[in-house]
């Protein structure tokens, strides 16, 4: 099975190529490199070829509508609508949707292209968070992240209003109303943004340049930066066998990783065709066109808008005015959950791998994951954080649920104010317990063996059920656990006395560090717990592993 | 051919091995499973060749799929000819067979490249290195050394003048971009006085007060004909009908009460025939208030369900929002027709910055917000 020579039609562009640009080099370093494999690591892909489906949809959109609030008579197809009069914009999503060939089947798949771009984005996060990927050296790809999940937001944003119909209209005074009450800028904010008094005949297109130009062009660049920095630093892989810190082990770029690529992303773009055939979204010419007097009932947002709409509906009326009837008006009620949930989820993702890190006092790089389990405070707080954000998407759709369940709608609210407060905590203690129940789990399977659900009959008359060794695969996996580290000096009371720690240590911060980090690291749950007799050799896991004693419990 | 030593440069002989094979532990990252070049696969290690019975397998399988992949597209395009647009039933059987051929060519064609990965290319396990992110402390140092050499070759240190100098060049510039952005917004910046007024204030050319007309219809509204009590309309300015920037602070919601039923909060001076106007802009954060209860006369805001007692002021009673909607001083004209006698006295719709408590000092001075 020689592989013989070259044929002729590759050999000569190849040639071509690199006696110009020498790319020979860099696919001898790239060709075969090697990528791990991991269900979860395919989520991020959900999100990148939905953005290249999002271009392609857009692109052919772009063809068609006409970004503008000018005043037009409908004279197309959809009867409902004829010789009303109407924004071009929303005349031409129309024409979009009944007058050209697969332009209903292109919009649809465009809103649902956004959908499952901002979706994937969430849950590769969430990957990247509970196995903690973002660690060292991966920060700056943990914060790319946050910026792209952030622009994915303000990106939906403006193009849901860009058909003009009365649901857009809604999202858009809504925007209006949340940014008008900001203090000091908040009028001048919407009066530069609207060209003028609400809605005015600037904003569509305006958002459409952003939509279109601005907003995707930062995106490209940012997914860019993401996929070269993943590309340099190589993929984090999962625990294993044979999978240590200092290795990859996977499938070559070329040809399976390749291979395997197209066809995923042949498979989300089917899924995404498959959506924008059968499932109906956003039918704008059930809406009519924007009039800032009407509103259709039960109007919902997108989904990754919802915790937004949840936020405002959950709290309750407060307006402060700090020189009375002169001015310094701050609508609690809208600045609170237009800034603060957000504010917290953006920003605590932005600074965790930061904060961890100063807690852990771990500076070492990190490639294989970890397993939620074994890091069961980070798990916690991403758990109460979804809580959070979740209670706050639910409660965004309070009058459904309120409907579906025929409950009060005001009751929903009050609970929601309560719960809101009490979710997240509850999360926190039964991730917590949860964790700590699996390692012990762990534990015990390393220590006994896994029930093989043979029962044998003891010589004494006792009937026990055999245990056998775990697959290895799975011994590996468990195996690779290590204790979270801890800051040198602060497991000890008296942080003198070993002699290690810093005068800053000493300061109040410090202190509180040495607290944090006690609290946050160590081993909760040793595997020796289990009481292991086989494989004494591995007993010691996590101590002595590592080159600095200090980071280890 | 050029007599340098590029590797694809003799692609008879060297490609081969350097494309398949591994890169020379030269390269740095030498463990690509095997020392030696694959031109023989079977032989690295962590690649697992497919019998040939499965890879043939594969083969017919993937096959299949692309034929049925390469038909689907053929009807994706027979579809585009053949079924035309122009109404909803013709618009969905086009939407049905565009998207279903084209669903079915991407699902056909994913499926057979997978058959092909995994019946038909080797099982792969590859291992290779990895090495920290930092490079060595010569490469720093050389980094470090050059470029503070390179400074100072350019005597950007040395030379405070030029460095200040072109820092100061720079300003303006950054600045420019920023400066361009002033004609996003109005020439004039007088924003609040423009949120605190509405249409209303302003009487019809002819001098009259203006006519409340129903939205949609554009009828004007005879007080005695809008008598049974519970009875509610949505409102626009008479001559504003179709004016989007007018009708989104000027929109009312409009109440017909039983004379006994209106509380202390609603101003009965402005409630000719006990009809009251409210402003339909929700004092949250402006969406319209389009809900009414008749039997509780709570008016109901969709969005974010601020709910307001139409009976007593539109006090807030529920939600988020923070202040009643306004009320409009109305009253009926000679000919019978209700009009507004003035605007707004306070503005409507979502608070901003500059707005106050305006409820509170149109009470000090004695009036009824
Ligand atoms: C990258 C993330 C993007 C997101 C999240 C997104 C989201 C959306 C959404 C939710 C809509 C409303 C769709 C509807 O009519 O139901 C929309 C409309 C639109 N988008 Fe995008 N989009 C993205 C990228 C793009 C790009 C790259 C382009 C163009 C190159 C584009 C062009 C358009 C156009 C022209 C419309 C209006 C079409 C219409 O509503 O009929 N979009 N977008
Ligand atoms: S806009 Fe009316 S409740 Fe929010």
């Amino acid at each position: 099975m020689s592989t013989g020579p070259v044929p002729k039609p590759i050999a000569g562009p190849s040639n071509f190529i690199d006696e110009r640009i020498g790319a020979g080099t860099f696919l001898k370093r790239n060709l075969r490199k090697v990528f791990p494999d991991h269900w979860s690591f395919l989520l991020g892909e959900i999100a990148l070829y939905s953005f290249i489906i999002l271009l392609l949809t857009g692109t052919f959109l772009t063809f068609f509508f006409k970004p503008s609030m000018g005043h037009t008579v409908y004279e197309g197809s959809y009867d409902a609508l004829k010789g009303v009069t109407m924004s071009e914009a929303y005349a031409s999503s129309l024409h979009i949707s009944f007058d050209i060939r697969g332009g209903l089947l292109m919009r649809q798949m465009h809103h649902w292209a956004a959908l499952l771009f901002t979706a994937g984005m969430m849950v590769h996060a969430l990957r990247v968070f509970f196995t903690g990927a973002y660690r060292k050296p991966r920060e700056l790809n943990w914060l790319i992240g946050v910026l792209l999940l952030t622009l994915a937001l303000l990106e939906g944003l403006t193009g849901y209003s860009l058909p003009d119909d009365l649901l857009s209209g809604a999202g858009l005074r809504i925007t209006e109303g949340v940014a008008i009450s900001l203090p000091l800028v908040g009028t001048w904010i919407t009066f530069f943004l609207f060209g003028g008094e609400y809605p005015g005949e600037d904003v569509i297109s305006r958002f459409y340049s952003l939509h279109i130009l601005l907003i995707p062009g930062i995106l490209l660049a940012l997914i860019t930066a993401h996929m070269i920095l993943m590309w340099v630093q190589k993929h984090t892989q999962m625990p294993g066998k044979g999978r240590t810190n200092e290795n990859v082990v996977g499938a070559p770029f070329y040809p399976a990783f390749m291979a395997k690529a197209g066809a995923y992303f042949m498979f989300t773009f089917g899924v995404i065709a498959l959506l924008g055939t059968f499932a109906q979204i956003n039918p704008i010419w059930l809406f009519g066109p924007y009039n800032p007097a009407n509103i259709s009932a039960g109007s919902q947002p997108d989904f990754y808008m919802g915790f937004l709409e949840g936020a405002l509906r959950l709290m309750p009326a407060w307006e402060i005015n700090l020189f009375g009837g002169s001015g310094g008006t701050l609508p609690m009620n809208v600045l609170i959950p237009a800034l603060v949930p957000m504010g917290i989820i953006m920003t605590g993702l932005a600074l965790y791998p930061f904060l961890e890190q100063w807690v852990t006092g771990d500076r070492r790089e990190h490639h294989v994951v970890d397993r939620p389990r074994n890091n069961p405070h980070r798990t916690s707080i991403g758990m109460s954080a979804i809580t959070f954000y979740g209670l706050l998407w639910l409660l965004g759709a309070n009058d459904e649920i309120a409907a579906f369940f025929s409950v009060s709608l005001n009751w929903t609210t009050y609970v929601g104010r309560v719960l809101i407060f009490v979710g997240p905590f509850l999360a926190y203690v039964i991730t917590y317990r949860t964790c700590l129940g699996l390692q012990r789990k762990d534990a015990d399977i390393i220590g006994h063996g896994v029930e093989s659900g043979v029962i044998k009959r003891l010589p004494s008359g006792e009937y026990i059920e055999v245990h056998v060794p775990p697959h290895p695969a799975i011994e590996a996996l468990m195996r690779d656990k290590k204790p979270v580290p801890i800051i040198a000096g602060a497991d000890s009371d008296d942080p003198d006395g070993d002699g290690i720690p810093s005068k800053g240590m000493r300061s109040p911060l410090g202190k509180l560090r040495a607290k944090m980090s006690k609290a946050y690291g160590g081993e909760k749950i040793a595997l020796t717990d289990g009481h292991a007799h086989g494989h004494e050799e591995h007993a010691a896991v996590g101590s002595g592993e590592d080159d600095k004693p200090s980071l280890t419990h | 051919m050029t007599d340098n030593n590029h590797d694809i440069e003799q692609p008879e002989e060297r490609v081969p091995r350097r494309v398949i094979g591994t890169p020379s532990p030269a390269a740095g990252n030498s463990l690509l499973g095997a020392e030696e070049p694959a031109t023989e696969e079977v032989d690295v290690p962590g690649v697992v060749l497919q019998d040939e019975r499965t890879a043939k397998k594969g083969e017919k399988f993937a096959a299949l799929l692309f034929v049925i992949a390469f038909l689907s597209g053929l009807g994706f395009i027979v579809s585009y000819v053949v079924f035309q647009v122009g109404d909803v039933e013709k618009t969905q059987v086009s939407n049905l067979a565009l998207g279903g051929t084209l669903t079915l060519t991407l699902l056909a064609l994913a499926a057979g490249i997978v058959v092909w990965v995994r019946l038909i290319m080797p099982k792969y396990s590859l291992v290779q290195e990895r090495h920290p992110m930092v490079s060595d402390p010569e490469a720093r140092e050389y980094v470090g050394e050059t470029f503070l050499q390179g400074a100072k070759e350019s005597g950007i240190t040395k030379r405070p003048l030029l460095r200040r100098t072109l820092l100061i060049a720079a300003a303006p510039l950054g600045v420019a971009p920023l400066v361009l952005l002033r004609d996003l917004g109005p020439p004039h910046t007088n924003f609040p006085s423009k949120l605190r007024h509405t249409v209303w204030g302003e009487k019809t050319k002819d001098g009259k007060p203006r006519k409340l007309v129903v939205e949609g219809t554009g009828a004007p509204i005879r007080a005695a004909d809008f008598n049974s009590p519970g009875g509610i309309l949505s409102v626009v300015p008479e001559g504003f009908e179709h004016d989007l920037n007018a009708l989104a602070k000027a929109t009312l919601i409009l109440i017909k009460f039983r004379p006994e039923e209106i509380k202390s909060g609603t101003n009965k001076n402005w409630a000719p025939n006990s009809i009251v106007a409210y402003s339909k802009i929700c004092t949250h954060v402006g969406c319209p208030a389009a809900l009414y209860e008749q039997t509780t006369h709570h008016i109901l805001c969709p969005c974010h369900q601020s709910t307001f007692d139409a009976a007593d002021g539109a006090k807030v009673i529920f939600g988020p929002a923070a202040r009643p909607l306004p009320q409009l001083p109305i009253a009926v004209d000679s000919e019978g027709y209700l009009v507004a006698t003035a605007d707004f006295a306070v503005p409507v719709g979502p608070s901003f910055w500059e707005r106050g408590d305006a409820e509170a000092e149109v009470r000090e001075k004695g009036g009824h917000a």
